[in-house]
């Protein structure tokens, strides 16, 4: 049972890593609340339900479908909104009424369009296409992908997909910000904005590029969504939203890699609350998140601390 | 005339005068309560927020808790109505107290712990574990103080009261201490001006009054469940009525319930998603191009809005 709960939490907690990681990015960047933030996972799970509904193949598709549309659309949403905001008095504070706005829009279109009926989609149509390739190349005779053995144990194959998922787009992140230029010149937006503005770097642009970066990563978490809580109706963005922040406060706002750690933090807890004191399981994200942000403003990795 | 005494007269005493006699006139009683609600919670986030600069995002904590102080103390020690809405008040300054810590966080920080405060309130009132003391999720029932008319009333006299205390702020040196440790609290602090007790005391001012007016709509309502009282969209509501008005003023508050909150009645019932749609369309504009709420309509034009 333990190894069971810890192995889950690790599972969750790359996918919940995932979650949180473009939340993040956004605010580490432009100082920005992204409270819409869920609301994009929610449209990326609804991508997985067309892709899934409409041609018909396997939800995996929708990832890179998903980060496309939202990076482009995140770009667009940028030039709109982020000027502007950002010559106002206060624009941490204005951007999450702001975006608070944004993320009412999204449900509400998403409703008219969609209802407010739950969604979901059959678990054994996420990664079909492993399995078709497995019996195109090697033989043997299609059938469902049965649970993943680790230590033992059976896991249903989506969370170990969505796991490694995660992990691969954490890793490409991380050679974004470390290993490439506009990585580099995010980082350093990241750590003075006015300073970076004087060295003479377009932060406009950084901070569009990361701003869409950050919407495209929320939609592919949104793809595996569905399969990782069941269902989605068009008012789950604002759990996921809340979770999110718990997350990402975890890891330490701003420090994007520390996303990862509080994302596993966050799911290793959560399982082992569920399992042993499950009524108790519901306080946790919003204990810990007030617990952290009090005893370590910074998070877990965070360097420097923000106190009025 | 000082000032204050205009506020007084001018804007408390007719606003007071009008929502006491309209039951009498209008049928939709539960409506006009739900307009009292809101002026009483978009006043104490602008006691807050528009004079301290902290951005109460999970302020239905203290409303929700103030509902099952209330219902508790009908339920387990079968107070009369108005001492328990007193309790009412005393439970949302104990919480506030409680989370005073918070106020060390700035900004966006501050905004996110206290939204997380309010949820961990929500949970642990629903939490099945504490059924024999809050009934947990299955919600309460208290027909024995069931009193509407009474409700309003005492909804109505928290009303003065709150708006009472932002006249004052308005007009006495306290709130323009407040005013200057949100814009600058170390040249505040320099200039002799007591930082912690200024900020804890609008905290725990606006706490109390969303305490009281949490207690009042349990006493209203009668029957509710831990979701309807501890709902995210009191909290939205009220800074974004407050907001729109324009904070920091006494007038801004008002103007942004009776418009926004009318407009969700006409259209929010019959078609709440399209109401959902404006509302969020109204909210994104309004930061784009109003920041400071409506009254900077006015205030740039160089009137001066109370």
């Amino acid at each position: 049972m333990l190894t069971y709960a810890l192995v889950a939490g690790v599972l969750f907690g790359l996918y919940f890593s995932l979650v949180g990681i473009g939340l993040n990015l956004v605010f580490g960047v432009m100082r920005i609340v992204n409270l819409a933030h869920g609301d994009v996972l929610m449209l990326g799970a609804f991508i997985a339900l067309g892709v899934v509904t409409l041609a018909g193949i396997d939800p995996l598709f929708a990832v890179p479908l998903a980060f496309i549309v939202f990076l482009l659309a995140g770009l667009l949403l940028y030039w709109v909104l982020v000027p502007r905001l950002q010559g106002s008095v206060n624009p941490e504070m204005l951007s999450i009424i702001l975006f608070f706005g944004l993320s009412q829009v999204i449900e509400a279109i998403t409703t008219i369009f969609a209802g407010t009926s739950e969604r979901s989609i059959q678990s054994r149509l996420l990664g079909t296409v492993f399995s078709t390739i497995k019996v195109k190349w090697f033989g043997g005779k299609p059938g469902p992908a049965g649970p993943v053995q680790i230590f033992g144990q059976g896991f249903p194959a989506p969370w170990v997909i969505a796991a490694v998922t995660s992990l691969v787009a954490i890793g490409l992140v991380y050679l974004y910000l470390y290993r490439s230029r506009l990585g580099t010149l995010t980082r350093a937006v990241m750590s003075r904005r006015d300073e970076a503005l004087a060295t003479g770097i377009d932060v406009d642009r950084v901070s569009a590029a990361a701003f869409g970066i950050g919407l495209g990563l929320a939609a592919v978490a949104g793809v595996f969504a569905p399969f990782m809580f069941g269902s989605v109706t068009p008012a789950f963005g604002a759990d996921a939203t809340v979770t999110s922040f718990a997350i990402v406060v975890l890891g330490s706002l701003g420090n994007p890699l520390g996303t990862a750690l509080g994302g596993v933090v966050y799911g290793v807890c959560y399982m082992l609350v569920q399992t042993y004191l499950s009524s108790w399981a519901d306080l946790l994200p919003y204990v810990l998140l007030i617990l952290i942000l009090l005893l370590r403003p910074s998070g877990l990795l965070g360097r420097q601390v923000r106190v009025a | 005339m000082p000032s204050a005494l205009k506020h007084t007269l001018f804007i408390l005493a007719p606003l007071v005068i009008v929502l006491a006699v309209l039951p009498g006139v209008y049928q939709n009683h539960l409506l006009l309560f739900n307009f009292v609600i809101f002026l009483v919670l978009a006043q104490g986030v602008n006691i807050i927020y528009g004079f301290t600069g902290y951005l109460p995002f999970g302020y239905v904590g203290f409303f929700g808790a103030g509902a099952y102080g209330f219902a508790i103390m009908v339920m387990h020690l079968q107070a009369p109505a108005l001492l328990a809405v007193l309790a009412a008040g005393v439970v949302g300054i104990l919480l506030g107290l409680l989370l005073t810590p918070l106020l060390r966080l700035s900004g966006a920080y501050f905004a996110i712990a206290n939204l997380a405060a309010s949820l961990a309130v929500l949970h642990l009132v629903a939490n099945p574990a504490l059924e024999s003391i809050t009934k947990g999720p299955y919600g309460v029932s208290l027909t024995g103080t069931f009193n509407p008319n009474s409700a309003y009333m005492a909804a109505v006299v928290v009303l003065a009261l709150t708006v009472a205390a932002v006249v004052y702020l308005k007009n006495s040196s306290f709130g323009l201490a407040l005013q200057a440790v949100r814009e600058d609290s170390v040249s505040a602090a320099m200039a002799g001006v007591n930082v912690v007790k200024m900020r804890v005391l609008a905290w725990l001012a606006s706490a109390l009054v969303a305490g009281l007016a949490g207690g009042i709509y349990a006493w209203y309502v009668s029957v509710f469940y831990p979701d309807n009282v501890f709902s995210g969209e009191f909290s939205i509501f009220a800074i974004v009525f407050a907001l729109f008005g324009g904070v920091a003023t006494i007038t801004g508050p008002i103007v942004g319930v009776i418009i926004l909150y009318g407009i969700y009645n006409l259209i929010g019932f019959t078609t709440p998603q399209y109401f959902q749609l404006i509302y969020g369309l109204l909210i994104m504009g309004l930061v784009l191009f109003l920041p400071a709420g409506l009254v900077s309509l006015a205030t740039r034009r160089g009137w001066h809005v109370p």
